[in-house]
């Protein structure tokens, strides 16, 4: 790392985009190691299956409309709700936010110029374009499409004639390219932190990267054996899972949750940092209890990792067993509750600046306590069982993955994308955007709590007329939040073709790393690494010149 | 633009890095066996009897050979580090081409032992397997798929360390710069340590 970089001719360096390495323009990006541009590729992917997802889920919704069948069979229903997880959770959710924002920002956050292991880092993005291919494969041959829900149960999973198999390969691959992401953060936060950047001078962002990290590398490996498990059991009758040989479907069950509900907290930390990150820098003010919410982070995938079986309440399993998953599960919510609060208390007595970024960081609080509190409802056994299965449960899941993590993503891609592209988008319509993809989403998503708790089973095709008041409003919640996503986007990439061109090296006045360097950041980011003296988000030492700019304004 | 290209380009090298990159990936192999070993603990506890009887089909004689032919090799990939960290370049590749050689000579021992089962007709979906009860059927299900993902471990770390040869004989793998060896390395004791808990588990205890 000690080489010197010359100056080039005219005195510039080119920024990342124009940048030519060994290969020019189209192989240029997708053989390139450097950190941006496989963020970007991942970025680019990620929103494109996240469109697939958003389809299948827009189709779910019509089908609902009336009791009965409005516009597929039921076998198409079936999966299409499989469809809509696998994409949104593997292809979306997941690898979202670390895999586009975690692998541009972290080398940068910390004073890196890319990550430990670069090649590695594009091997993941081909393993994700892998996997997603076989999941659009699975779709298409003969056989049709997946059709158990993405949960994969035992032993509908092994007895259906779709293709499962490749499903679940896909999702194997998937989760191979997770581990590879997660262990290139981790050890990147280890090794690569820029001199002066002591632990608790890193951004909060890098700190929930690095619990999510490894939450990636420990909780993958199982759902990598279990679907593994489960193609070997449709491929040769082993009878592991299958009751017909002997095996045991709750004991699927369990495997399936020990990795899946430590995903839920891969896919809600890292939409976390984000909103610590953009909080102070929008409230001009110091993040309230740094080390509170940096512990937070690690406590939540701790206790995370410990509460799987609360999935499996109404599945068959002892009084003491339930009683522990349940007491843990409440435990979890002591460390999101306390980000929380951090969160509102840096918002108070702050200098507001209700900006694109920051709108959408106040839904996700609003959601993500709803969310949030709605899962502290179904912790509680009594009420578990009263809710399991119904769309309370679906109600209760998208507020925390799309209002939580989803607005969590927005809200980076509208916070970052000025330092990415060196373009800056129309904020009046991004705000009108924001405005209906927060209404359309509570439209959307409200009702299913009030359904749920009258009984209204969650991935049924039919429905007693009563629910039809539900499922319409539902249903044109949908169609507002689709137009806002696509007014969104549209605006997004209007801003990439003929944006207003910004070289300011820090457009919203941010105090971490990425905003001394340029816009946007020039190939290996820093010129000469710096050195981190003071602890991220000081607003107190620059008081005096944040006053000033104000009088002038 | 060939300038730009000299100008930016760095030499990263981070040795402890990558070894802590290895141990991190090992980690998630562990995780991934440790999947199978929690299967074979509550089957184990759910039908002790059965897993008795399916234990003795085992040849205790062909699974102590294997063990003592995957140890050696890993004491001679161990010598083959300490070789090339003493600049005896042949030496170290002497060492991973024994190392191989007994790789190899595990898979044989392993195919022969599977191909006996088969013979006897006890294969996953066979007639004389599932005519037996389901602790037997699971026995034999998670004998086949742990000693079957072990083996395709093997496989892997027979083309790592071929590579490695090449990479030593073209001083790629050099006194100086030999994580790479080392890493193949300790991939190579990951396969050993998961046959050493499979051996007892499978052969001895019955």
């Amino acid at each position: 790392m000690s080489e010197a970089i010359a100056v080039p001719k005219n005195g510039k360096h080119p920024s990342y985009l124009d940048y030519q390495g060994k290969h020019k323009g189209f192989l240029g990006w997708i053989l390139s190691t450097d950190h941006k541009r496989i963020g970007i590729l991942y970025l680019v992917s990620i929103l494109s299956f996240f469109m697939v997802g958003v389809t299948f889920g827009f189709l779910m919704r019509l089908e609902l409309l009336t009791p009965g069948r409005t516009i597929v069979d039921a076998q198409t229903y079936n999966s299409f709700f499989t469809l809509h997880g696998v994409i949104m959770i593997f292809l979306f959710v997941i690898p979202g936010i670390p895999a586009v924002f975690g692998n541009f920002f972290l080398p940068i956050l910390i004073g890196a110029k890319d990550v430990a292991f670069p090649r590695l880092n594009l091997l993941s993005w081909y393993l994700y374009v892998a996997g997603g291919l076989l999941a659009v494969i699975s779709i298409l041959l003969p056989g049709g499409p997946a059709d158990t829900g993405w949960t994969f149960y035992i032993p509908y999973s092994v007895r259906t004639g779709t293709n499962v198999s490749l499903a679940l390969f896909a999702a194997f691959v998937l989760g191979f390219s997770s581990i590879v992401t997660g262990l290139n953060f981790v050890t990147t936060v280890h090794r690569l932190r820029a001199p002066g950047m002591t632990w608790f001078k890193m951004p909060l962002s890098v700190w929930s990267f690095y619990s999510t990290a490894w939450v990636q590398v420990l909780a993958t490996p199982i759902i990598g054996i279990t679907m593994l498990l489960v193609i070997i059991e449709r491929a040769f009758g082993v009878g592991l899972f299958d009751p017909a040989l002997g095996g045991d479907p709750v004991l699927y069950q369990h495997l399936f949750w020990i990795y899946s509900h430590p995903a839920v907290y891969i896919m809600i930390l890292p939409a976390m940092g984000i909103v610590s990150e953009i909080i102070p820098v929008f409230a001009r003010r110091t993040i309230f209890g740094y080390k509170f919410i940096a512990m937070s982070s690690i406590a939540i995938a701790l206790f995370g990792s410990l509460v799987w079986a609360h999935h499996m309440f109404t599945a068959g399993m002892s009084n003491t067993g339930q009683f522990i998953f349940s007491l843990l599960t409440m435990v979890v919510a002591i460390p999101s509750a306390i980000k929380v609060f951090n969160w509102t208390a840096t918002l108070y007595k702050g200098s507001i600046e209700l900006a694109t970024p920051l709108l959408f960081v106040l839904a996700f609080i609003f959601q993500f306590s709803i969310g949030g509190l709605t899962g502290i409802m179904q912790g509680v056994l009594s009420v578990d069982i009263m809710v399991h299965d119904t769309s309370f449960i679906v109600a209760h899941f998208h507020y925390v993955m799309f209002g939580g993590t989803g607005f969590g993503l927005f809200a980076a891609l509208h916070y970052w994308f000025p330092k990415m592209f060196g373009k800056m988008y129309n904020e009046k319509v991004s705000k009108s955007a924001f405005w209906l993809l927060f209404v359309g989403f509570n439209t959307l998503y409200f009702p299913m709590f009030i359904m749920g708790w009258l009984g209204m089973p969650r991935r049924y095709y039919d429905y007693l007329p009563e629910f039809q008041i539900y499922h319409v409003i539902s249903t044109v919640g949908s169609w507002i939040l689709v137009i806002g996503i696509l007014i969104m986007f549209g605006n997004l990439i209007k801003a990439l073709v003929s944006g207003k061109k910004i070289t300011d090296k820090n457009p919203w006045g941010g105090e971490t790393l990425e905003w001394t360097i340029e816009t946007p950041p020039i190939h290996e980011n820093f010129i000469d690494i710096p050195t981190v003296h003071e602890a991220p988000y000081q607003y107190k030492l620059n008081e005096a010149t944040t006053l000033k700019t104000q009088e002038v304004k | 633009m060939s300038s730009q290209e000299q100008a930016v380009a760095h030499v990263h090298r981070d040795d402890v890095g990558a070894r802590m990159g290895m141990w991190l990936f090992l980690f998630t192999e562990l995780i991934l066996f440790g999947g199978m070993f929690i299967l074979y603990s509550v089957y184990r506890y759910k039908f002790p009897a059965d897993f008795h009887i399916a234990a003795k089909e085992l040849n205790t004689i062909v699974g102590t050979l294997n063990t003592a032919i995957l140890l050696t090799s890993s004491l001679t990939m161990a010598l083959s580090i300490t070789a090339i960290q003493r600049k005896q370049k042949a030496l170290s590749i002497f060492f991973q081409f024994i190392t191989i050689v007994l790789a190899l000579g595990f898979m044989i021992n392993k195919y022969f032992e599977w191909s006996a089962k088969f013979h006897h007709g006890i294969y996953p979906g066979s007639e004389t397997l599932l005519s037996k009860p389901s602790g037997e059927i699971v026995f034999f299900g998670l004998y086949y798929v742990m000693t079957g993902l072990h083996g395709l471990h093997v496989i892997i770390g027979i083309v790592l360390i071929s590579v490695m040869m090449r990479f030593t004989s073209k001083e790629i793998v050099n006194n100086d710069s030999y994580v790479k060896l080392e890493s193949t390395g300790l991939y190579w004791h990951l396969v050993d340590i998961i046959w050493i808990f499979l051996f007892p588990l499978f052969y001895l205890i019955t």
